[in-house]
């Protein structure tokens, strides 16, 4: 087993399992905690997530979570709701996240005419390009990686991997220490694996 | 450009995979945790569990199953069978299961579909609708107990109502196409896909590569699912890749 003190923070409902046991079969047995000392004290935090973005604010905001978030200083990746969390303003709910990214979280919206029938969520796998990011290889430039959401981060100056659903968006974001995916790498068979590794391995 | 997917199914009962032709005519087809990971080791893109044992003893073994899924695959995975309340799907993603499905409990009580996505999100919620053509009607007809039992609901009206409620994808069984090989119910699809804006995976009736194309193009599908044509080898999921591949599909 790798040595290194790597957290998953709980937070609510949300299958976090899948997180551990990806990282499990690299090596590192992650602790799954709420508790802001445990998170501090971490070599590496993952913030995963799987919810509601109003909701989990809230929670975050009285937990005293979001503060802890916003104060590490060691590597941190957000992924999915996690990594739109993180973001500056949510449509969903129309509520206010943590900052830490300048980008705002939008809704995907069906156009009037849709002859391509587009589908909400963004379900399934779909292409990563344009990669500048400290924990994705570029030589998983254009592959598939496993998406679920509904909502959907612009293309701004934290853009560090883009994505194309009827229009192109960030599908990963890099700012300083936090990194964060709005893909799944847990659920993104070796190509998700390897990007685990690279975290693990910063 | 989002991929079409392609989605083995393992019924699975007392623990271990079985696939009934047409519902009946079970015969075991393996350990599930070793299939799924050779599935997944093939590039199948979902994998979905359907637990058909009764008993309560069965019921727990299966939780166990899923919690054995979880560790061993890192693509996602949709369980169903014997949820009717909430707290069964609660157990269900405690042990690991990105997404669980439901389809006569969400029948006989509707407001499941807006309970479960109100406790979990819709990205976890997978309403299965099997239904069977009537022409007499000219509807379809959805059915419970494996097609043995019609209900007064119909199939474009209830899959557009699962929606409102919060459902986050539709698995589609046609029983009329269901263990035929002849190809999926292409225009039920359709129109379904036309009828609501959340996923629609299709199921019943996969006996050929170009039934999946079919099920795509003509269907217009977001996902296929089969069972016995991988559990057999008749189809390997790398080749049915590479057909759709070259029939212009876009896959992973």
């Amino acid at each position: 087993m790798n040595s290194q003190n790597i957290v998953i923070i709980k937070y609510n409902a949300g299958n976090i399992r899948s997180v551990k046991n990806a990282l499990y079969h690299l090596g590192v047995d992650a602790v799954i905690t709420s508790d802001p000392e445990k998170i501090v004290k971490a070599d590496k935090v993952i913030f995963p997530g799987v919810g509601e973005a109003l909701t989990t604010m809230k929670y975050l905001n009285s937990s005293g979570l979001s503060d802890t978030i916003k104060s590490l200083t060691q590597p941190l990746l957000g992924i999915c709701l996690g990594m739109q969390l993180m973001g500056k303003y949510s449509e969903e709910g129309s509520v206010d996240c943590m900052g830490i990214f300048d980008e705002n979280i939008n809704r995907f919206q069906i156009p009037a005419d849709n002859s391509l029938n587009m589908k909400i969520p963004h379900m399934g796998w779909n292409r990563i390009f344009d990669i500048k990011c400290d924990i994705i290889p570029s030589q998983l430039e254009n592959e598939f990686v496993y998406f679920v959401h509904s909502y959907f981060v612009p293309l701004g100056v934290d853009t560090a991997g883009v994505t194309d659903y009827f229009g192109r968006f960030s599908s990963v974001l890099q700012k300083d220490n936090f990194f964060a995916t709005q893909f799944h790498p847990e659920k993104s068979g070796i190509v998700g694996q390897q990007i685990l590794k690279r975290f693990i391995e910063l | 450009m989002l991929a079409k997917r392609i989605i083995p199914c393992l019924d699975i009962k007392d623990g271990e995979t079985v696939k009934g032709v047409k519902f009946v005519d079970l015969k075991n087809v393996g350990d599930p945790v070793e299939l799924a990971r050779a599935y997944a080791e093939q590039g199948a893109d979902e994998l979905v569990f359907l637990d058909i044992t009764a008993s309560f003893e069965g019921r727990k073994t299966f939780v166990k199953l899923v919690e054995n899924i979880a560790k061993h695959i890192n693509i996602p995975f949709t369980v169903g069978g014997g949820i009717s309340e909430v707290d069964d799907a609660k157990v269900l993603l405690d042990a690991g299961a990105d997404k669980i499905s439901i389809n006569s409990a969400a029948v006989a009580n509707p407001n499941l579909i807006n309970d479960l996505a109100a406790a979990f999100g819709s990205q976890f919620v997978v309403v299965a609708v099997d239904a069977k053509e009537n022409m007499n009607l000219n509807d379809w007809v959805v059915t419970v107990k494996g097609g043995r039992e019609f209900t007064d609901k119909r199939l474009f009206s209830w899959v557009k109502e699962a929606e409102e409620r919060g459902a986050g994808e539709i698995l589609f069984t046609s029983m009329d196409h269901d263990g035929v090989k002849q190809g999926f119910a292409n225009d039920a699809l359709r129109r379904i896909s036309e009828t609501i804006s959340i996923p629609v995976i299709a199921s019943g009736g996969a006996g050929a590569m170009s039934h999946f194309k079919d099920a795509f193009i003509l269907g217009k599908a977001d996902a296929a699912l089969a069972a016995s044509v991988f559990h057999y080898n008749e189809i390997s999921v790398p080749d049915l890749k590479a057909y759709l591949k070259q029939e212009g599909v876009t896959v992973r």
